[in-house]
C-alpha cells in the first residue's frame, strides 16, 4: 500500500510540492487546473502547451469550512464527521486556487491575506491505499495549529 | 430609433415545495400573465421556456413543452438555458424577437421542480468534470462559495455575522404579505445567529433554500400594447446578458481556480459589475436614477456585494446602507422588496423572471404591503454558473 494522488498529474509530491497545470507556449498565459486544448486569453489562439509547476506558497484570498459532511463523490474519513476547513489562495502568478486547508488548522487561523504554503495530505484511502491531495497550510506567525493569525494586509484578486 | 418593450402581463405560481411537475407551474404562471394582459394565448406568436436540467427531456425543451401543455397554436418556439440567468436570456430572446418585427406578442414561461438539500452533481464518475471534481477532490459545496464571499467582505469592510443576519431579518419581513413567497414569516436576527453554523460564517439561515415554482412574463410590442388598450405600460429598457472579459480573476462557482492575470492585467471592472454597467448603458441612465432593486440574494452577504456591484453605493459601504435602513421598504433604495430568495428559495430557470414580475409589480404600484412608493426604474441582477449572469432595467 503506498500514497498515490487521489487525481494524476494535477501536483507533485515530496519534499517541496508544487502545484502542476500547463502555459500556453504562444503567450504564456498559465493554467491550473492545466488547459491542453485551446488559450483562454482572447488574443491568443494557441493549442500548444507546456507543463508549468506554480509557486508553492500565497497569500488566502478568503476562507471557510464545511461544518456539514458534503454529498457525495466527497468521499467521507472519519465518522462521526468532522468538519474542515477550505482557503482560496492568491498565487504569484496572478490566480487564485482553492484547496483543503491542511489538517489540524481552522478558520481561526485564517485571515484575508495570511501566507501559506502548499503541502501534500491524505485526502482519503481506498483499497490501493492512502490517496493523497494538495492543500494549504498557514506559515509565519501563524504557524501553530488553532492560533489566531496576525491580521495581514489585506489583498486580492477581488 | 425606440427599442422599449412592453410588459403586457405577469404572471407566477407561488414558490414552494409542492411535489408536481415543473409544466404545471409553467402553465399556471403563463395563464396568469395572459389573464394579467387580456391576452389571448391564440395571439402568441412566439413562446420561450427556460430550460429545466433536472426535469428530463421536457425540461430541455420548456419551450415547446409549455406550448403543448398550453395546446398548440401554431406559435413559433425557443428554449433558453443561461443557468440562473435562464430567464433573463429567454425574456432577452423574446424582446429581439419583437424589436426585428418577426412577432407582436411574445410568451416566457420559466418553471422548475427542485430537489432537497445541497445541489449535488448527477451520480457517476466524471473525472473531467469540475462540478464533479469539486466535490471529491475538496468537498466544496455551493455554500462553501458564498462564504467565500462573505469571508471577504468581513476581513476586507469590516461586516460582521450581526449585518448578515439583518440581511435576512429585512427580507423575511419584506415578503410577509407577498402571496407567491415560500416563506412568510418574521425571523429575528436571533433566530438567524442561533441557526447552525454550515459554512463559516454562514448560518443555515443566511443561506436561500431550493423550491419548485414558475414565472411568466407577455411582452408585446408598443403598438400592439396601445392598440389593446394597454395605456402607460411597464418598460423594458434594458436585458443585461454580457459575459465575463479574460481573464476572470473573482472565485466562480464550481471552479478550482481563476484565470491568470500574469499575462494579461485584470480588468478595472469584475464580472458582476460589468453586468449592471452594460444594463446602465443600454437603458442611458444610471444608479442614482434607480428607485428599487431586485438582486440574487443566494445568501444574505451576497445582498450586499449586488448592492455594491450596481453601483448603488461605493465598495465595502454597503454595510452602511443597510445599518442606516436605505434598502428596507421606505428607504432611500429599497432591495428585494418581493422578500428575495431568502423568502422564495431558487427555483432557477425562472428566479430571472421572478425579479422581472417583482418589479412590474411595484412599477404598477400593485406590490400589495410590500410597495415602494413612487417607483419608476428597477433593476434585476443575478449570476449564474458558467460565465452566465444578468440585469434587467425596467421603467414607467
Ligand atoms: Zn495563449
Amino acid at each position: 500500500m503506498t500514497a498515490t494522488p487521489a487525481i494524476e498529474g494535477w501536483f507533485t509530491t515530496g519534499a517541496a510540492p508544487a502545484l502542476l497545470g500547463s502555459r500556453c507556449t504562444d503567450c504564456g498565459t498559465v493554467y491550473f487546473p492545466r488547459e491542453l486544448v485551446f488559450c483562454k486569453n482572447p488574443a491568443c489562439s494557441g493549442e500548444t502547451f507546456e507543463e508549468y509547476a506554480f509557486s508553492r506558497t500565497g497569500k488566502v484570498w478568503s476562507y471557510t469550512d464545511a461544518q456539514y459532511q458534503p454529498p457525495p463523490p466527497y468521499v467521507p474519513v472519519a465518522d462521526p464527521y468532522v468538519p474542515f476547513a477550505l482557503a482560496a489562495v492568491e498565487l504569484e502568478e496572478g490566480l487564485v486556487v482553492l484547496g483543503q486547508v491542511a489538517d489540524g488548522y481552522g478558520v481561526a487561523d485564517l485571515k484575508v491575506g495570511t501566507p501559506v504554503e502548499l503541502v501534500v495530505e491524505t485526502l482519503y484511502t481506498d483499497d490501493t491505499g492512502d490517496r493523497t491531495i494538495w492543500r494549504w497550510k498557514p506559515v509565519g506567525r501563524s504557524s501553530e495549529p488553532g492560533r489566531s493569525s496576525a491580521v495581514e494586509t489585506p489583498g486580492g484578486a477581488g | 430609433m425606440n427599442t422599449d418593450v412592453a410588459i403586457a402581463g405577469v404572471g407566477m405560481h407561488p414558490w414552494g415545495k409542492w411535489g408536481r411537475s415543473f409544466v404545471t407551474y409553467g402553465v399556471h404562471a403563463a395563464r396568469a400573465a395572459l389573464a394579467d394582459a387580456g391576452v389571448d394565448w391564440q395571439d402568441v406568436g412566439l413562446i420561450v421556456g427556460g430550460e429545466t436540467v433536472r426535469n428530463g427531456y421536457g425540461g430541455y425543451v420548456a419551450g415547446a413543452t409549455f406550448a403543448q401543455a398550453l395546446g398548440w397554436n401554431g406559435a413559433k418556439v425557443a428554449t433558453s438555458y443561461a443557468a440562473c440567468a435562464t430567464g433573463a436570456q429567454a425574456l432577452d430572446t423574446a424582446r429581439s424577437r419583437i424589436l426585428a418585427g418577426q412577432t407582436d406578442v411574445a410568451l416566457v414561461v420559466g418553471a422548475d421542480t427542485t430537489p432537497k438539500g445541497f445541489l449535488a452533481p448527477n451520480a457517476g464518475e466524471r473525472w473531467d468534470d469540475p462540478d464533479w471534481l469539486r466535490f471529491r477532490l475538496m468537498g466544496m459545496t455551493n455554500p462553501g462559495y458564498f462564504a467565500l464571499y462573505a469571508r471577504r467582505r468581513m476581513d476586507l469592510y469590516g461586516a460582521t455575522q450581526a449585518d448578515f443576519a439583518a440581511v435576512k431579518v429585512k427580507n423575511a419581513k419584506h415578503g410577509l404579505s407577498n402571496p407567491n413567497a415560500r416563506y412568510r414569516k418574521e425571523v429575528s436576527a436571533e433566530d438567524v445567529l442561533n441557526s447552525a453554523v454550515v459554512s463559516d460564517p454562514l448560518h443555515l439561515l443566511d443561506i436561500c433554500a431550493t423550491s419548485d415554482g414558475g414565472a411568466a412574463v407577455l411582452l408585446t410590442s408598443l403598438d400592439y400594447a396601445r392598440k389593446h388598450g394597454i395605456a402607460d405600460p411597464v418598460r423594458i429598457k434594458a436585458i443585461s446578458t454580457v459575459t465575463p472579459v479574460f481573464p476572470q480573476t473573482v472565485m466562480d462557482m464550481p471552479n478550482f481556480s481563476t484565470d491568470s492575470s500574469a499575462v494579461v492585467p485584470a480588468q478595472d471592472r469584475t464580472f458582476k459589475e460589468s453586468l449592471g454597467d452594460a444594463a446602465y448603458a443600454e437603458a442611458g441612465i444610471g444608479p442614482e436614477d434607480v428607485s428599487v432593486a431586485e438582486v440574487y440574494d443566494l445568501s444574505t452577504a451576497l445582498e450586499l456585494d449586488w448592492i455594491e456591484d450596481l453601483s448603488l453605493c461605493k465598495r465595502g459601504e454597503a454595510e452602511h446602507l443597510l445599518r442606516a435602513g436605505d434598502t428596507t421598504i421606505g428607504g432611500r433604495i429599497p432591495v428585494n422588496p418581493s422578500g428575495g430568495l431568502a423568502c422564495f428559495g431558487e427555483a432557477v430557470p425562472a428566479q430571472a423572471l421572478a425579479q422581472v414580475c417583482e418589479l412590474t409589480w411595484q412599477l404598477r404600484g400593485q406590490a400589495e404591503g410590500r410597495q415602494v412608493e413612487g417607483a419608476r426604474i428597477g433593476i434585476t441582477a443575478n449570476q449564474g454558473l458558467f460565465g452566465h449572469g444578468s440585469s434587467v432595467i425596467v421603467a414607467r
